[in-house]
C-alpha cells in the first residue's frame, strides 16, 4: 500500500473510534473526579479560571464514598460471586455439549453447533424475559412441580439470586460452548486410543489426556461469560429481587435515581480495573491460540 | 462419557429451547392474566397491532438497526484491513486495545461513557442539539463496529494473499483489486458483520437508555419498561414476532455461509 493511502485507511476508524470510545472513556475518570453538583450537567468542573489563576480541582470524594459505605463493596462481592458461580454452571453444562457435538458425525456438528448458537442470535432481552413467566408463582415450573407431587406449595424463585444464576447461564451457555466445542473438535483421537491401547479406562483417558488439552477452551469459554455476568444490568434487574446487589445495577441507581454521575463514574472505573485481569488472560490465551 | 455427553447435549438443548417455546405458546393465551391459561386466542396479536406506541417504537428501531450496523459496516472494512493488512504503525496498540474494548467491557460503563460525550460536547460545543435516534445511532454504530470486525477480520485472515498479488502483477490498480478480488471474497463475512451488528442494535437496551432522550424510545426501552411492571400477555405476542423474525433472518443467514462454505472447501 502506498503510504498515504494506507494513511487515510488508518485514519478513517482511529479518527471514529477515538472520538466516540477513546474520548467518552476518559471523560468516565475526569467525571469520576469530579463533585457532584446541582447543575446541568451534574457534575463540578475540574478546572477554574478566576482572577488570573488556574485552579484545578480534584476530588476524590466519590472513591472515598465506594469504600466508606459498605453496600457498594457487597455489590462488588456479590457480582463476583454470582458470575463465578454462573461461569462454573455453565461449564458443567457446556462441557459435556461441547463434546457431544465434537464427537458427532461430521455432517451433524455444523447443524448442532447451530442450533446451540441460534438461540444466541435471537433477542436477549425477550430470552430473559421468558423465565420471569416460567419462574413466577403461578408458573408452568411451580405447576409442573406441583402436579407431579415434588412440592405442595409454589418455591419462590423468581426475585431471587437463584433466578439470576438461572437467566445468567441460560443468556451465556452458548458462549461457553462454542469455544470448547473449537478445541475439542481439534484434539488428535490417536491419542485417547493411544492410552486406552495402554489400558487407561474410560475417566482416566478423559482426566489425563482429554481435560487438560482442553484447557485454552475452558479459559476462552469462562472468561466469555465471566467477564460480561459481573457487570450484567438487565439480568439481576428482570429476574433478581430487590435485595439482589450486583454492581451493574448499583451503576445504573446512582446513575438514574441519585444523579450522582461522580459516583457511577467511579464504580465504572473500578468494574473495569476488576475485570482487567481477567481480560487480559483471555487476551493471552487468545494469543496463544493462534 | 459418550452417552453421557450426548444425554448432556439433549438436555441442555431442552434447556435452551424450552423456554422460547413456552413463551410462544403463552402468547396465544385468551387470559389477560399471563399464567392462567383460559384457551387458545390470537387476540393480543390484533392488539399489538393496533398499539400505535409500540409500532412507533418497532419502526424507530428497526430504522436505527439499518443504519447503524449499514455503517458498523462501513467502518469495520477498513477497521478489518488496517488489523489484517497495514502491519506496524503508530498507534497500533491502542487501536487493537480500542476495536475489543466494546467486546469485554459492560454496557453500563459504555453507556455512560457515551452519554458524558454528549453531554459534553452538547455544553461545549452546542452539538448534539438534543439526545435521540441520532446518539443511539452513533452509539450503536460504534458497538457494531467491534463485532462486525471480529467476523470481517477473521474472513480476511484466512484470505489467500497470493489471489491479491496475482492481480497486482496482472497490472490492477490497488482499488481495483479491492473491489474485484477481495471485497467478492470477504462478502459473506460483510453480510455475517451486517446482520450482526443489526439484531445487537435491535436488542440493545443499556445503551440505548443512557444515550436516547425522550421521544426517541426504541423497542427494547419500550419493552424493557413494560416488562419490569411484570409480564403481559401483549408483549408474549410481541416477543414472539421478534422470536419468529430474528431466527427466520439467522437460519437463511447461517443457510447462505454454509453453503458457501461447502462449496469454498
Amino acid at each position: 500500500m502506498k503510504r498515504w493511502s494506507r494513511r487515510a485507511i488508518v485514519s478513517v476508524p482511529y479518527f471514529w473510534l477515538g472520538l466516540f470510545l477513546l474520548v467518552p472513556l476518559l471523560l468516565v475518570i475526569k467525571v469520576a473526579f469530579a463533585e457532584a453538583a446541582r447543575a446541568i450537567p451534574p457534575f463540578s468542573s475540574l478546572t477554574e479560571f478566576e482572577d488570573g489563576i488556574l485552579a484545578i480541582r480534584i476530588s476524590i470524594n466519590s472513591f472515598a464514598v465506594l469504600f466508606e459505605d459498605t453496600m457498594y463493596l457487597q455489590a462488588f462481592f456479590n457480582s463476583v460471586v454470582i458470575a463465578a458461580g454462573a461461569t462454573l454452571l455453565c461449564l458443567l453444562i457446556g462441557y459435556p455439549m461441547a463434546y457431544a457435538i465434537a464427537r458427532a458425525p461430521a455432517h451433524q456438528q455444523s447443524i448442532l453447533l447451530m442450533l446451540v448458537l441460534l438461540p444466541s442470535w435471537t433477542s436477549f432481552l425477550i430470552r430473559v424475559y421468558a423465565w420471569m413467566t416460567i419462574l413466577g408463582q403461578n408458573g408452568p415450573l411451580n405447576n409442573f412441580l406441583i402436579s407431579i407431587g415434588l412440592i405442595s406449595e409454589p418455591l419462590e424463585i423468581l426475585n431471587t439470586n437463584l433466578a439470576v444464576y438461572i437467566g445468567i447461564v441460560y443468556s451465556y451457555l452458548p458462549f461457553m460452548v462454542l469455544p470448547l466445542y473449537a478445541n475439542l473438535v481439534k484434539h488428535d483421537l490417536r491419542l485417547i486410543e493411544a492410552a486406552q491401547d495402554l489400558g487407561a479406562r474410560g475417566l482416566t483417558t478423559f482426566t489425563r489426556i482429554t481435560l487438560p488439552l482442553s484447557k485454552n477452551g475452558i479459559i476462552a469459554g469462562s472468561m466469555l461469560v465471566f467477564i460480561p455476568a459481573v457487570g450484567e444490568y438487565v439480568i439481576p434487574e428482570l429476574l433478581g429481587g430487590s435485595d439482589t446487589l450486583v454492581i451493574g445495577k448499583v451503576v445504573w441507581q446512582e446513575f438514574f435515581n441519585n444523579r450522582d454521575w461522580p459516583v457511577a463514574s467511579a464504580l465504572a472505573l473500578l468494574l473495569v480495573l476488576a475485570l482487567l485481569a481477567p481480560i487480559v488472560w483471555f487476551q493471552r490465551n487468545q494469543d496463544a491460540v493462534r | 462419557m459418550n452417552k453421557f455427553s450426548k444425554t448432556m447435549l439433549a438436555v441442555g438443548l431442552a434447556f435452551l429451547y424450552i423456554p422460547m417455546l413456552i413463551l410462544v405458546i403463552y402468547s396465544f393465551n385468551e387470559s389477560r392474566l399471563v399464567t392462567v391459561w383460559a384457551g387458545w386466542s390470537t387476540k393480543w396479536y390484533g392488539e399489538l397491532w393496533q398499539d400505535k406506541q409500540l409500532m412507533a417504537a418497532v419502526w424507530r428501531s428497526l430504522t436505527v438497526a439499518f443504519y447503524s450496523a449499514t455503517a458498523s459496516v462501513f467502518l469495520a472494512i477498513f477497521a478489518s484491513v488496517v488489523m489484517v493488512r497495514a502491519g506496524k504503525f503508530r498507534g497500533r496498540t491502542l487501536f487493537s486495545g480500542l476495536i475489543t474494548a466494546p467486546l469485554v467491557m459492560p454496557d453500563v460503563l459504555l453507556g455512560l461513557a457515551m452519554l458524558l460525550l454528549f453531554v459534553s460536547s452538547t455544553q461545549a460545543f452546542g452539538v448534539p442539539t438534543e439526545r435521540g435516534l441520532f446518539t443511539v445511532w452513533l452509539a450503536h454504530t460504534t458497538l457494531g463496529l467491534a463485532y462486525a470486525t471480529v467476523v470481517i477480520s477473521s474472513r480476511l485472515k484466512e484470505m489467500d494473499p497470493r489471489i491479491e498479488e496475482a492481480a497486482f502483477d496482472l497490472g490492477a490498480s490497488a482499488l481495483t483489486v479491492f473491489t474485484r478480488i477481495t471485497m467478492p471474497i470477504i462478502a459473506p463475512a460483510i453480510g455475517a458483520g451486517w446482520l450482526l451488528a443489526f439484531t445487537l442494535s435491535l436488542d440493545d437496551v443499556v445503551l440505548a437508555s443512557f444515550v436516547s432522550g425522550p421521544g426517541a424510545t426504541t423497542l427494547p426501552i419500550e419493552v424493557f419498561s413494560s416488562v419490569r411492571m411484570g409480564v403481559s400477555p401483549m408483549v408474549n405476542a410481541l416477543a414472539t414476532m421478534i422470536l419468529l423474525v430474528v431466527s427466520l433472518f439467522t437460519m437463511a443467514a447461517w443457510y447462505v455461509l454454509h453453503k458457501q462454505s461447502k462449496r469454498a472447501s
